[in-house]
């Protein structure tokens, strides 16, 4: 211990007495390294075997059966066939819209028919993720900085935004659904006499309008917390230098609340993508408000083969959308969270 | 006193009242915008209570007031004679989610410490593979679990929607437990250890009441997520396993094609009052849960 000039020496509960250390680089790190790494290994362990079960091998396992023939009656002899390997056969009838055809061969899938809506799904879900998370973005940086000035009331503010965040999702599109209905609240208010979930567009904002009810408050908290990271001095010393208002959010708030918006965007844009329920309960997905995710759960029955090859493809663009975001847009989701430094906080 | 300086205080007098009146104007600015915000929030809420209270031959009522009240949505939300069965489904929902929760932090508690104290390598790569996992699409698992769970016959049972809620809340609680445990004053162990406590002592005494509320917090936000579950329980539970939010999506009324609005918003009230308690007592904690990661 003598050596170690860390700043917080300390030893791990129930190690037996291996004494671990956080410090500068120094003598011994190597080993001490080596000897954090094996004690580290055991404490891991357990979760990466329970995430390996869970999610690991259903993926693989998606993967090897999108490969795979949908058993089923064949539509040109009636008789029952089995599957086999289908090769890529399943993706392309997704991405080209083909369906099987009874003389053997695919042709174009009809309309109606699921296979007939990748393309038009693909787009409601990138539709519902660019328009609910730039309103979500806009309306949650205004919320956080209200919530970030100091008045009477602030802390019943503050708890007021939780409550969308609590309510369970599958109740939030009941509630709407109930506001939404032809006698309801909302037509009544604005004296308006829409079909909210009978006709395409009416259908699509009212999905939009519940998803940014419930999640802007997160996007608020996620800013918040960015915001009150910023020191006041800064805002002050801009004062005196005589920057406006203006110029101290463009100068000051954006660029350094950035990192937290980013994640905040980056966390709602990949959940925006895999929407389900919302929109599966109040529309049914009825109304072109269908997303990939209900596209694969429609499908489930339908084969299941073919379904996990629509889940996989669902699940390659949410992890390319996700690499753009770290990788380009500088959402740097790991290093915000886990940078612990060497000792220091 | 010369005009001059008469002329200066006037002009300053002028210039504090302006800036006085400025502030004012701020002020009430921000007290619109926050009464903006708090209707915004609260006001869809209030009419699933209000709505909740109303007798059910004025579910269209729309008087801003509570008229009609009543608590016969609540006795129609527990009854099972259209085939509804809620109470049932809210034992569910807390068996699950108790489960899931106790799993993942008894699992997670481990890889949280060890994701906050200590320097190992892939450090980063398992930090960024748990949080790869939580933002998973659960579509992507549901398939081959339905194919699986379909082969094994384990089809609407209890395991097979506990184990798939995991995949989700397991990487949401090593996160928030690790953030909390990075900030915790682990020094005071070995002040503790100078002191003259055994290493089980330090442990006992001083990191676990420290650790408490963060493991208590972490706890609240993953049984939130488990209780809110909806796409995974829809396609593999069975009438007898179904959780609150499958059991409110498909509640029927007397009739095929009346909605009983009123009974599913009295269940939507019984499933969101206590989870509204509880993050309102503990607001604070909550929010730091929420928002660890993303900043710091």
């Amino acid at each position: 211990m003598a050596t170690e000039v860390g700043p917080t020496p300390v030893k791990a509960p129930a190690s037996g007495g291996t004494p671990i250390h956080h410090g500068p680089k120094g003598v011994g790190e190597d080993n001490q390294i080596l000897s954090q790494g094996r004690w580290a290994a055991w404490l891991l362990a357990p979760t990466i075997i329970a995430l390996a079960i869970v999610i690991v091998y259903p993926i693989i396992s998606a993967i090897v059966m999108s490969f795979q023939k949908d058993a089923g009656l064949d539509p040109a002899t009636g008789l029952f066939t089995a599957g086999g390997p289908a090769g890529v056969q399943n993706y392309v009838n997704w991405i080209a819209q083909q369906c099987a055809a009874p003389a053997g061969g695919t042709v174009a899938c009809p309309p109606g028919t699921l296979g007939a809506q990748f393309w038009s799904a693909t787009a409601t879900t990138f539709f519902f993720t660019v328009v609910t998370v730039a309103l979500e973005t806009a309306l949650g940086f205004w919320m956080a900085m209200i919530m970030a000035r100091t008045f009477k009331g602030r802390s019943l503010v503050r708890a007021a935004v939780l409550v969308p965040w609590a309510i369970p999702t599958a109740v939030t599109a009941k509630l709407w659904f109930f506001i939404f209905a032809f006698e309801g609240i909302a037509n009544k208010l604005f004296n308006t006499t829409i079909l909210w979930t009978g006709s395409e567009w009416p259908a699509k904002w009212a999905v939009i309008i519940a998803d940014v009810w419930k999640t802007t408050p997160f996007m608020a908290l996620l800013i918040l917390a960015g915001l009150q990271m910023i020191p006041a001095e800064v805002y002050e010393a801009a004062k005196v230098d005589g920057a406006s208002a203006w110029q101290r959010f463009r100068m000051i708030t954006l660029p350094l609340v950035k990192p937290a918006l980013m994640v905040a965007v980056l966390f709602r844009t990949l959940d925006a993508l895999r929407m389900f329920d919302l929109p599966y309960i109040l529309t049914g997905g009825a109304n072109n408000t269908t997303t990939l995710s209900i596209l694969v759960i429609n499908q489930i029955r339908q084969g299941f083969n073919s379904a996990a090859a629509l889940s996989t493809i669902t699940f390659i663009i949410i992890f390319l959308v996700a690499f753009i975001f770290v990788r380009f847009l500088g959402a740097n989701v790991v290093e915000q969270s886990g940078a612990t430094g060497k000792g220091k906080k | 006193m010369t005009a001059a300086t008469t002329e200066l205080r006037a002009q300053q007098d002028r210039g504090r009242k302006a800036a006085q009146n400025r502030e004012k104007w701020a002020q009430g600015r921000t007290y619109i915008s926050a009464a903006v915000v708090l209707i915004w929030c609260l006001a869809p809420a209030y009419w699933m209570v209000v709505t909740a209270f109303r007798d059910v031959g004025f579910t269209y009522d729309t008087s801003i007031l509570p008229t009609h009240v009543t608590l016969d949505n609540f006795n129609t939300a527990f009854d099972t004679s259209f085939g509804n069965r809620f109470g049932q489904a809210l034992l569910n929902s807390v068996f699950i989610g108790g489960v899931v929760t106790l799993v993942s932090l008894v699992i997670g508690v481990f890889a949280a410490y060890a994701l906050a104290r200590l320097n190992f390598r892939f450090k980063y790569m398992v930090l960024g593979f748990i949080l790869g996992a939580s933002m998973f699409p659960g579509v992507a698992l549901i398939t081959p679990l339905f194919q699986l769970f379909t082969n094994i016959g384990w089809m609407g049972t209890y395991q097979a929607l506990i184990i798939p809620n995991i995949s989700f809340v397991l990487p949401l609680t090593v996160y928030t437990m690790t953030s909390f445990f990075r900030e915790m004053p682990w020094e005071l162990e070995e002040s503790a250890r100078v002191d003259g406590c055994t290493q089980g002592q330090a442990f006992r005494k001083v990191i676990m009441p420290l650790a408490a509320p963060a493991i208590f917090t972490t706890a609240i936000l993953a049984f939130i997520s488990s209780w809110n579950e909806f796409l995974i329980a829809s396609q593999l539970s069975s009438d007898a396993t179904q959780p609150v939010t499958v059991a409110i999506a498909n509640f029927a009324g007397a009739q095929p094609n009346q909605i009983p609005y009123t009974a599913i918003m009295a269940a939507g009230t019984i499933v969101t009052i206590p989870l509204v308690i509880l993050v309102l007592v503990f607001q604070r904690k909550i929010v730091a849960g929420l928002t660890a990661g993303a900043v710091k």
